[in-house]
């Protein structure tokens, strides 16, 4: 039970700098999720704080105390492997209660807490078995099971979730979130799922190429993404984004797609007047792409006419890329609508969820 | 088609099979002919062939004894006792047939001493007679034809390093003076220093501690330059595995010189330093090798959980390199155990298996007797530990080749 600080932390392997600059404060018993592509630095930033990497520059405090020089064994913390990592000569006891006994717990106390552990986490009937006996599922359950009976300040998870198949993980990011609930440790967690993110964390911190994005809670990162990296990141199918301009005709602003043209809304017209007439980029999620057949009411709808281009039944909804121009896009509309391929269609933008982008900075302006 | 393929299939690995039966004959009929060979009595052994064990027994040299020395010495060769040609005391005097060939040429009471029939005046077929009949004169003294067809006898000349004219055991039964020269006929032959007993337990001193010693040292090596961060590792990694190249037998005279000064000359210290300084170079790459091959998570969430690198060097690097170990330790213990050539060089005074066979064979090539049973002591042991670790041999065969 801790808090959690990177301040200004750069870590460079020879030329490359793998994480730049990051300054995240995270609270006691949080659950933050560093999420981004692979190779973005994320992975990097936890080993710094397991103390697996040294760092080239900055501090890392755990508790207030500064740890840069202090040993992995001793910043109380524990770690959940993507590959579990789990000693493959022992059995699930002695995996669990390897770190224990190094640190010299009593036997009685040992037992006790690892069959604690192994009651949260179901596994109390493999205790005798080796890894090699185990399935995926069961070798992720006994890593973590490692992990908690230590009873560290701080958990670390490492892609925990990777190894194992599309059902199960649904299942283990329910379970992780509870024991997250239950046990009232800060969690950091690493992924490149934004699923998983979205899903668990209680704050998110978007990374991409070593640089920290944005830092905040789900749906703020969902409704007000900072940049276009994250806009474009967080969110399933991923946003639209349309090159555009903003034109000002009479007393309205208009959003110029060059084949579409669709009308901002008042309340949103003073964020944009500065930009008229410059390029920006105009985001807007498949989700706010509706027919306009079955669009909800007291929306600020704008007809855009596009091509049919692929369709995809999900059952719930339907996934349509449609064309305009150049532009490829995707609507997530209801199952009841009827669209072919190649059919001319016009569908509402619901414009009080739409994005604005500087194209120069890709800086959300609002 | 199904049957035609599963014949295809075996017609298409004869060659293989074929292949594998020749090799295993190549080893299997000469070791089970030492073998066979090693229980044989020791006139056995002379003049017929291992594979003959089972026919009737053929008597060499009867006829020969016959038709030349059967009038005067008598059937059994006791007829003259002042030269009784059945006592072993009479037999010392003539270990090959030139020597009898030259007492014969003697004359006895002023008449030549084989005058009807004479032997063939040729003298390579004279000394061709002559052998057969000593053989047959050498059976005589050992009790003649009827005796056991399988002996232990020559395990024990080995063993004690008896090389009379007959063999360790009767010739202590019979309290043979040569024999009570050097023997004292109890259990504390088996550590005669030129027997292969007290070769084989200082092959043990020697191959043992010098089997355990590299590879500890490897595997801390290994463990170094694997998971240890220092500067110049993969320089000295480099320097340490080059040294591979360096020729053993290059060094023999300077090390030689050194073990003279520092009065380390025929010790086992002086032996296993030098069989642990040779032997690290090779164990420390394969070690490095297989440990680079573990997942390097298994040592990042010990050091989480709280080892030190000694904890993770006992706990995790030792276990997990077992098949590596195994294997390396195979290899080191076999080539311990077949090394002459630094055994007679650092260890003169205290000679292990293979030097102690050599100094068991007659120099003119007789002994054979003694020869199969210390050939055969000698690799019990390595066949023993082939056998019990079969899977890491070939294992190790593999190791550093491919992953896992």
């Amino acid at each position: 039970m801790a808090s959690v600080t990177f301040d200004h932390i750069t870590k460079r392997f020879g030329d490359v700098i793998a994480v730049n600059d990051l300054n995240i404060e995270i609270a006691d018993k949080e659950f933050l999720v560093l999420v981004g592509p692979s190779g973005c630095g994320k992975t990097t930033a936890l080993r710094c704080l397991a103390g697996l990497e040294d760092v080239s520059e900055g501090r890392i405090l755990i508790a207030d105390q500064v740890v840069n020089d202090i040993a992995p064994k001793d910043r109380d913390i524990a770690m959940v492997f993507q590959s579990y990592a789990l000693y493959p000569h022992m059995s699930v006891f002695d995996n669990m209660a390897f770190g224990l006994k190094l640190r010299k717990t009593p036997k009685a106390e040992i037992k006790r807490r690892v069959e604690e552990a192994a009651g949260i986490l179901g596994i109390e009937h493999l205790l005798d078995r080796k890894p090699r006996q185990l399935s995926g599922g069961q070798r992720q359950r006994v890593a973590v099971g490692r992990a908690i009976v230590r009873e560290p300040k701080v958990f670390l998870f490492d892609e925990p979730l990777s190894n194992l198949d599309a059902k199960l993980r649904v299942e283990t990011r329910a379970n992780i979130s509870k024991l997250h609930q239950q046990l009232e440790t800060t969690f950091i967690y690493v992924t490149h799922d934004q699923v998983e993110a979205m899903t668990m964390a209680t704050r998110i911190a978007v990374i991409n190429k070593g640089l920290l994005q944005q830092i905040d809670t789900p749906q703020v990162l969902y409704d007000r993404p900072d940049n276009l990296f994250v806009a474009g990141f967080i969110g399933s199918p991923a946003m639209n984004f349309f090159p555009a301009h903003i034109r000002k005709d009479g007393e309205n602003l208009f959003i110029d797609g060059g084949t579409f043209k669709v009308k901002v809304p008042e309340t949103r017209k003073g964020a944009y007047i500065s930009h008229v007439d410059k390029p920006v980029i105009f985001g807007i999620r498949p989700e706010n792409i509706h027919n306009p057949e079955y669009a909800p009411p007291n929306i600020d709808a704008q007809p855009v006419e596009c091509i049919v281009d692929v369709t995809e039944l999900m059952g719930n909804e339907i996934f349509v890329y449609l064309k305009t121009g150049d532009n490829l896009f995707v609507a997530r509309v209801d199952p009841r609508s009827r669209y072919h391929v190649d059919d001319k269609v016009q569908v509402s933008f619901n414009m009080n969820n739409m994005h604005v982008f500087d194209r120069e900075s890709e800086i959300a302006i609002r | 088609m199904k049957p035609f393929s599963s014949l295809n299939r075996i017609f298409s690995n004869i060659p293989i099979h074929a292949a594998l039966i020749l090799l295993c004959l190549l080893w299997i009929v000469p070791t089970l002919g030492l073998f066979v060979t090693s229980f044989r009595p020791r006139e056995d052994v002379r003049t017929s062939g291992w594979w003959t064990v089972f026919q009737p027994r053929q008597v060499v040299g009867e006829t020969e004894y016959d038709t030349y020395c059967a009038s005067c010495h008598g059937a059994d060769g006791k007829e003259i006792s002042a030269a009784d040609l059945s006592s072993p005391e009479l037999l010392v005097d003539y270990p090959r047939s030139n020597r009898l060939l030259t007492a014969l040429r003697k004359d006895i009471d002023g008449k030549p001493h084989l005058s009807d029939p004479a032997l063939p005046s040729n003298p390579n077929k004279a000394l061709d007679t002559l052998s057969k009949i000593l053989d047959y004169m050498r059976s005589l003294s050992s009790g003649g034809t009827a005796k056991e067809r399988f002996t232990l006898r020559n395990y024990a000349d080995a063993l004690v390093g008896y090389k009379g004219t007959q063999d360790y055991l009767t010739d202590c039964q019979q309290g043979v003076a040569s024999a009570l020269a050097k023997f004292q006929c109890n259990s504390s032959d088996l550590l005669n220093p030129e027997g292969m007993g007290r070769a084989l337990l200082n092959t043990i001193m020697v191959a043992v501690p010098a089997t355990i010693l590299p590879i500890l040292l490897a595997a801390f090596a290994a463990y170094a330059f694997t998971w240890m961060d220092f500067k110049g590792r993969q320089l000295l990694f480099i320097i340490l595995v080059g040294l591979q190249i360096v020729p053993l037998q290059m060094t023999l005279v300077p090390i030689a010189r050194l073990y003279a000064q520092l009065g380390m000359q025929s010790t086992f210290y002086g032996i296993w330093l030098f069989h642990t300084a040779f032997g690290l170079p090779y164990a420390i790459f394969l070690m490095s090798n297989f440990l680079r091959g573990l997942p390097r998570e298994l040592f990042e969430s010990a050091y989480i959980d709280g080892a030190n690198h000694w904890i993770s060097f006992w706990n995790m690097a030792l276990p997990l390199a077992l098949p590596a170990i195994a294997a390396l330790g195979i290899f080191q213990f076999l080539w311990l155990w077949n090394d002459f050539l630094v055994a007679k060089i650092f260890l003169t005074t205290q000679p292990v298996l293979t030097v102690q066979i050599t100094n068991l064979i007659d120099p003119r090539g007789g002994n054979w007797h003694i020869l199969t049973g210390a050939a055969f002591l000698s690799f019990i042991i390595p066949m023993l530990v082939f056998f019990a670790f079969q899977r890491y041999f070939v294992r190790g065969l593999t190791a550093g080749a491919v992953k896992g």
